[in-house]
């Protein structure tokens, strides 16, 4: 089952086509990463998801109904989205940031109840910044202040959760703390995760259900351990290499090939190519 | 104790966020704006004191006192308290949506824009004070149409706006310049007034329209106050938290160059009242976001104040409030630019 999904879209900025006739499901329950090279298309697909851009044809369908058909806030309080770029205002605190997730949940005069009380702490603890709440967000550091991002995600208590690249810029342990934490939200809190995410091997330790595209097109879909092989690799990212078990957690990891064997590989191809065409 | 900084009132399942802060800052603004008033009616030729003013708004003034409050000076003050209110808002607004603290209605081109709509009846047409206010706002309403047709195309905005604002501002400072050049001198000594902007001889004619706009745009533009404070985190964020944005940032921005042409329309273009009333309240408050009802209250009080000191000053009628506007203004927000800086908030 999948609630959430992409009838044949075609995607586009302006007239750039970006995809055209894709479809893809985002199964229930799953942490569904999306891979592939710079500019195939999958922060676009993730901003159609998130209604974000509106699809040129087809439909992106939610609960079986065309995503721009719900009234905003409604979309907003089952699905949940961390863009890319988000500004904290000057001078706000943690708590007051997240507490801005429980918006949806809001009328002009109900603008904070128990319940929201209740969820901005929670989503607080639950990311771990439960202790920063009367710090300033500019104050933070980068993951810090990710981890805020995400509680505020958190705080709109959607049962879908879409990250659009949520560990760029952050350190490398930083990465792996914002991945456990969204692999926490998925295995206790059963949310549904989907984010697009740039580091394969990443993607093959976390996700439940990997989605590669290319060149807007979808190219593999299913559990990492079968779809990320070394020929796929090569046929997305056009990079030879070499898949090991990963010594933590069994899952694919991807050793790209040495410079050397790369470029005799590539002189190899080369030389066939002229064989052929004499 | 709630995990925000803000009280919350509850009752029967209603609730409503308060931010003690910014309350006392208002209370505090209404509270010197009126007083500022009381003192500037009783200023002039025939001088009252702020007992006798009171004395008069409340019925009980001779038929002389009863004149000269009620018919000359209280119109003049309700004008002053209007224009600076209107004025706050739109810049408050503009600076919001623009992301930037430069992107005051006076910076992109609305003063401008409405000033040669001004100069257009006054040289070509030699109309009357109430064509020269009807140009004013035509003019004005046309410029912010133009600049929202050029800036937001296909959802480009931010710098794109402030950029092109300040290049339609340019354009329409060279036809101002054209205008003056082709008038003759009175009526080149008629705009040079007008452009100063001025609270001169205001009297209940501007006072009801510009009444009525405020009535009609402030609770408006109060009801978007929630989804623009959502809408400075960022486009994405906002739509992602359910704010439509498209329609709070239209909606928002038409009350706002409405209430800008209208406050100009009365009482000219004044200076630096959009720009700096903003800035100032959130300093004031200490609030993240554009805090609307303390911008509303700082710009009519800076604006009295202005006036009041421009009469005591120089004497009545003599220098026009823009003129202070923009010394006060400029000055207290170099103050506490000043001020933040020594306590490291930048």
């Amino acid at each position: 089952m999948s609630r959430l999904k992409a009838d044949s879209v075609t995607l586009a900025y302006d007239r750039r086509v970006i995809a055209e006739d894709l479809s893809v499901e985002i199964p229930d329950n799953s942490f569904t990463v999306i891979v592939g090279p710079n500019a195939c298309g999958k922060s676009t697909l993730l901003r159609a998801l998130s209604r974000m851009l509106k699809p040129e044809a087809g439909s992106v369908l939610l609960d079986g109904q065309a995503i721009g058909s719900y009234p905003a806030k409604k979309v907003a309080r089952m699905l949940g989205l961390l863009p890319q770029s988000s500004v904290a205002p000057d001078g706000i605190t943690v708590a007051d940031l997240v507490a801005r997730g429980r918006y949806p949940h809001q009328g002009l005069l109900r603008q904070w109840s128990p319940e929201d009380e209740q969820v901005v702490r929670e989503s607080m603890e639950s990311t771990g910044v439960a202790a920063l709440a009367d710090r300033y967000v500019d104050e933070l550091s980068g993951g810090q202040r990710q981890r805020v991002w995400i509680a505020m995600a958190l705080a709109q208590r959607t049962p879908l959760l879409l990250l659009d690249e949520p560990t760029t810029y952050l350190d490398i342990q930083h990465q792996i703390e914002v991945l456990d934490l969204c692999a926490e939200l998925h295995e206790e809190q059963g949310r549904t995760l989907v984010a697009v995410l740039h580091d394969l091997n990443h993607a093959a330790r976390y996700a439940t259900h990997l989605i590669a595209m290319r060149d807007g097109k979808v190219v593999a879909e299913g559990a990492p351990a079968e779809v990320v092989t070394s020929e796929l690799v090569e046929r997305v990212f056009g990079l030879r290499c070499e898949i090991i078990d990963d010594p933590q957690t069994g899952t694919p990891l991807v050793v790209p090939a040495a410079r050397k064997v790369r470029a005799s590989a590539g002189a190899a191809a080369g030389a066939a190519a002229v064989a052929a065409a004499g | 104790m709630s995990v925000l900084r803000s009280r919350v009132l509850r009752t029967q399942g209603l609730s409503v966020r308060v931010e003690v802060r910014a309350v006392l800052v208002v209370l505090l603004l209404v509270a010197v704006a009126l007083a500022v008033s009381v003192v500037l009616v009783g200023t002039g030729d025939y001088p009252l004191s702020p007992a006798e003013v009171v004395r008069t708004l409340t019925g009980g003034g001779t038929a002389a006192q009863e004149f000269v409050v009620n018919e000359l000076r209280l119109p003049r003050v309700l004008v002053a308290l209007l224009v600076g209110a209107a004025l706050a808002l739109s810049g408050a607004v503009f600076q919001s949506v623009s992301r930037n603290p430069l992107g005051s209605p006076d910076v992109l081109g609305l003063g401008q824009g409405s000033t040669v709509g001004a100069l257009l009846v006054i040289v070509l047409l030699k109309g009357d004070p109430a064509a020269v206010a009807a140009g004013a706002l035509a003019g004005g309403l046309l410029t912010g149409a133009a600049i929202y047709l050029l800036a937001w195309q296909k959802g480009v905005h931010g710098h794109r706006f402030v950029l092109v604002g300040i290049a339609t501002s340019a354009i329409l400072v060279s036809v101002i310049g054209y205008l003056l050049t082709k008038a003759d001198l009175t009526d080149a000594a008629r705009a040079t007034l007008w452009m100063v902007g001025s609270l001169n001889g205001r009297d209940w004619s501007q006072v009801w329209p510009l009444l009525c706009v405020c009535a009609v745009l402030v609770p408006v533009l109060l009801g978007q106050a929630r989804g623009l404070r959502m809408l400075e985190m960022g486009e994405d964020a906002a739509h992602a938290l359910g704010v439509r944005v498209g329609r709070t940032r239209l909606t928002a921005l038409t009350c706002a160059v409405l209430l800008a042409a209208g406050a100009t329309a009365a009482a000219g273009p004044i200076a630096f009242v959009a720009l700096s009333a903003p800035q100032i309240a959130r300093r004031l408050t200490r609030s993240p976001g554009p805090c609307l009802v303390a911008a509303a209250c700082t710009g009519a009080t800076l604006l009295v104040t202005a006036d009041w000191a421009a009469q005591r000053l120089f004497g009545a009628d003599r220098l026009p409030v823009g003129v202070l506007t923009g010394m006060l203004g400029g000055c207290y927000l170099l103050w506490l630019l000043y001020a933040e800086r020594k306590g490291g908030r930048v």
